[in-house]
């Protein structure tokens, strides 16, 4: 029970996003502490230097305290934003003027700048500077306390639009960061990609070794997936030599079976000993044709790897395989006509491959064919290449597709009473597709089979 | 209709003593239709003045039915800051006094699209609103002045005064700050716009001026010819009785000319504070404005008409306002004024 597989990339961007969302919030919440902070301090300036201008305005007159209350002390503060202000001057600790009900600091502090504190007052909240001062009155000196209160109104309205200012670079910075992320993960991962393309582009019998560029992190990877193909192939090469060894083996002592027993069968005398070894003998034939062709396919594939690279005249050796066919063909009364195979015909190939299919589809040929028939090799021209035709009176494909044919081991459902081991058409294919070319079964007009092989000619 | 609308509505309230409330004016405009609601206006404006306005609305809203109520600007402040009154919207000519009760918190937020259009100066926060704009004036009689040329500026009246104090001795009014709320509005911001003001006081003092604490009192002596000059009146008060080419010039100094908003708020205490609201919106809406202006006579809230004449100064809605309200500043105010004006 295994969920989807882990996405490299998909964990990436996850972690550098909540990395980018984190670092957004950040921000935005220093830029608003920050700026609360500033606009504070400057809003307390404000109210500080209004609170000093009406401290400033007290002096001792002939019956008390006189105020002379500047009148843009008040009017200053409405300047950033419309607070409500309340006052309150104390003289020797009785409220002359003001708001009574405005709340006193805790301490009084001596010193000369105002005092700041925030404080509940009626329906709202305010920030208060309190100034303390001495007067002389009558020569006497007087404590004297102002205090000057204001709404939070206009602090509020700054944070407010810091915050929103902050939380739009916020998400721009976020916006912006996921945008990079989606980058980073896709030029880190993009090197995998490459690499799984590269491998994934290689043909079905391409074992090299990879030698694709890549980075660092991945040469470990890279280094075991090739250690793995050369282990695959070194495995591969000893099974095709082994067949090899085992069809050349076993074909040698075959043959000598095979004459032995036709030696008996000219001597045996009675009917019954000449069946049985004919029948011997028809087996034999059939399992060194069989490692034979075992022998071909093990040759193909071992060569297919490293081609030779000759011009091989097609011609001659389709006028050499001919007359080598030409007494199997005679036993059967069939026709064996070539056309097209007076000029030499070159394409570049291995020889040894090329006979080989060449062998097989003749082979086929005769083999399916029925008596007093012809079969005919056909050399031409063709699409920037040679076709090599060879048509018989046979039996066709039946509805049979020619991939399920050229399988190996696999045999057409119609052939029960041939000889065959179902690889000659496996080692066309193969042949065909080792120099690039084609191989086609098509049934005849009139009956029969016609394969077509095609080889481009450079 | 009309007379039976000013018979029904001019009812004397009952309950007005027991409220301590003194009333000028007490006037019940029925709904149109069947009435849904009532609501109720504390002004310092005359109900003449305001029924043109009034009327529009009922016709806009034809289920309301608005109860006019006039005191003296004190009067109101007291009733709304004592909160016994509940009255929806509160309309004042005493700029200061309306701050101090918004600044205090006895007036509710409100916010609509036709507050959102005033211009800044117009409004404090979203509790006080200006609707007219109204430039303080000196009138000048024609006939007293006799040769001598029309003073433009402070410093013209100056020289005049100064020049020929047989013209004018004891032939100049003006508020007495110490019983006329608007006339301390008007000599406190004088002196905190310029210097020459004090100067002018000591000038008048020596021409022993008339102190009036009604602005009636003083145009009609005006009108009789018992004044020359009369200094720092409501320009919405002087126009109706001295159209152009009477006897009284009216005159907007050019060196600056205070300009008064008359301001309105919805008590906290109010029991529809919606319909407060609602005639708040209507009054500074469109419709309003221009019957504000035409029917009203009272200039309405004009940017262009301020950029038209810039010696026009709105004076301004914010807690400044409350420093010459300080009992004792008013004191040292006062003692000042008294010291310039009443000389031996």
């Amino acid at each position: 029970m295994r969920g989807a597989p882990v996405s490299l990339r998909r964990r990436l961007v996850l972690w550098l996003l909540a990395l980018a969302a984190g670092l957004a919030l950040l921000l935005f919440l220093t830029i608003r502490t920050v700026a609360g902070q500033a606009a504070e301090a400057s809003l307390d300036g404000v109210l500080g230097a209004a609170t000093l201008a009406i401290a400033e305005g007290l002096r001792g007159g002939e019956d008390g305290v006189e105020l002379d209350m500047p009148y843009s002390a008040f009017s200053i503060l409405g300047s950033i934003s419309e607070d409500r202000v309340f006052y309150r001057i104390d003289v020797a600790g009785e409220t002359v003027t003001g708001y009574p009900d405005l709340p006193a600091p805790n301490e009084t502090s001596e010193g000369v700048g105002p005092a700041f504190y925030t404080s509940p007052y009626r329906d709202t909240e305010v920030r208060v500077a309190a100034v303390s001062r001495t007067v002389l009155v009558e020569r006497s000196p007087v404590p004297v306390l102002v205090l000057v209160a204001q709404t939070r109104a206009g602090q509020e309205a700054i944070a407010l639009s810091v915050a929103r200012r902050a939380g739009l670079l916020g998400l721009g910075f976020f916006a912006l960061a996921a945008v990079l992320s989606l980058l980073t993960a896709g030029s880190v991962l993009r090197p995998i990609d490459r690499l799984a393309e590269a491998v994934a582009r290689r043909g079905p019998r391409d074992l090299r070794p990879v030698n694709h560029p890549t980075p660092r992190e991945l040469v470990p990877l890279l280094d075991a997936l090739n250690g793995l193909i050369n282990r695959l192939r070194g495995a591969l090469a000893r099974t095709e030599t082994f067949i090899a060894e085992a069809a050349h083996h076993i074909r040698t002592p075959l043959a000598t079976v095979r004459t032995r027993a036709e030696i008996a069968l000219r001597q045996a005398e009675t009917d019954e000993t000449r069946e049985t070894l004919r029948r011997v003998i028809r087996a034999v034939e059939e399992s060194s044709r069989s490692a034979s062709q075992l022998l071909d396919h093990a040759t193909v594939v071992y060569r297919s790897d490293r081609l030779a690279a000759d011009q091989v005249d097609l011609a001659r050796l389709i006028d050499g395989l001919a007359d080598r066919f030409a007494p199997t063909a005679e036993l059967k009364d069939l026709n064996l006509v070539t056309e097209g195979t007076a000029e030499p015909v070159a394409v570049p190939g291995d020889r040894l491959l090329l006979e080989s299919a060449l062998r097989n589809l003749i082979d086929n040929a005769i083999k399916y064919s029925p008596s007093e028939s012809e079969v005919i090799l056909c050399l031409g021209r063709r699409e920037g290449g040679v076709e090599i035709t060879v048509a018989d009176r046979g039996r066709g494909l039946q509805g049979q597709t020619q991939s399920s044919l050229s399988r190996r081991f696999t045999r057409g459902k119609n052939v029960d009473d041939v000889v065959g081991s179902g690889l000659g058409l496996t080692i066309v294919e193969e042949v065909a597709t080792a120099h690039k070319g084609r191989f086609g079964l098509e049934d005849r007009e009139g009956g029969g089979t016609c394969a077509r092989l095609w080889l481009p000619s450079a | 209709m009309r007379a039976a609308l000013a018979a029904l509505g001019l009812i004397l309230c009952l309950c007005g003593a027991a409220r301590a409330l003194e009333l000028e004016e007490d006037a019940l405009f029925p709904a149109r239709g069947g009435e849904v609601a009532r609501l109720s206006v504390l002004s310092t404006t005359d109900t003449a003045v305001f029924r043109p306005v009034i009327e529009a609305f009922q016709a806009d809203n034809p289920g309301i039915a608005l109860r006019y109520s006039v005191a003296g600007s004190r009067e109101l402040y007291a009733a709304i800051q004592n909160e016994g009154a509940a009255y929806d919207l509160a309309i004042s000519s005493a700029m200061d006094l309306q701050m101090k009760l918004a600044n205090d918190g006895f007036a509710a937020p409100w916010q609509s699209a036709p507050l959102d259009a005033l211009p800044d100066w117009a409004r404090w926060q979203d509790r006080l609103f200006a609707f007219a704009q109204e430039p303080v004036v000196m009138i000048v009689s024609r006939k007293g002045l006799g040769d001598l040329p029309l003073p433009q500026t402070r410093r013209d009246l100056i020289e005049l005064l100064r020049d020929h104090p047989s013209v004018f001795d004891g032939r100049i009014g003006t508020y007495d700050p110490e019983t006329s709320g608007a006339g301390y509005l008007f000599a406190t911001q004088d002196a905190r716009l310029s210097d020459s003001f004090w100067r002018l006081a000591e000038v008048m003092g020596g021409l022993s001026p008339r102190l009036y604490s009604s602005t009636n009192d003083m145009l009609s002596d005006l009108e009789r010819g018992r004044l020359i000059l009369a200094y720092n009146v409501l320009g919405s008060y002087a126009a109706p009785r001295f159209p152009p080419g009477s006897d009284g010039v009216v005159i907007e100094p050019e060196d600056h000319t205070l300009t008064l908003l008359r301001t309105a708020l919805i008590p906290r205490s109010a029991a529809r504070p919606d319909l407060g609201g609602a005639f708040l919106d209507f009054l500074l809406g469109a419709e309003g404005q221009q019957l504000v202006g035409e029917e009203a006579g009272l200039p309405r809230i004009d940017e262009a008409a301020l950029a038209a004449r810039p010696h026009l100064r709105p004076i301004r809605l914010d807690p400044g306002l409350l420093v010459y309200l300080d009992r004792l500043q008013r004191r040292r105010f006062l003692e000042e004024w008294n010291a310039a004006l009443i000389q031996p």
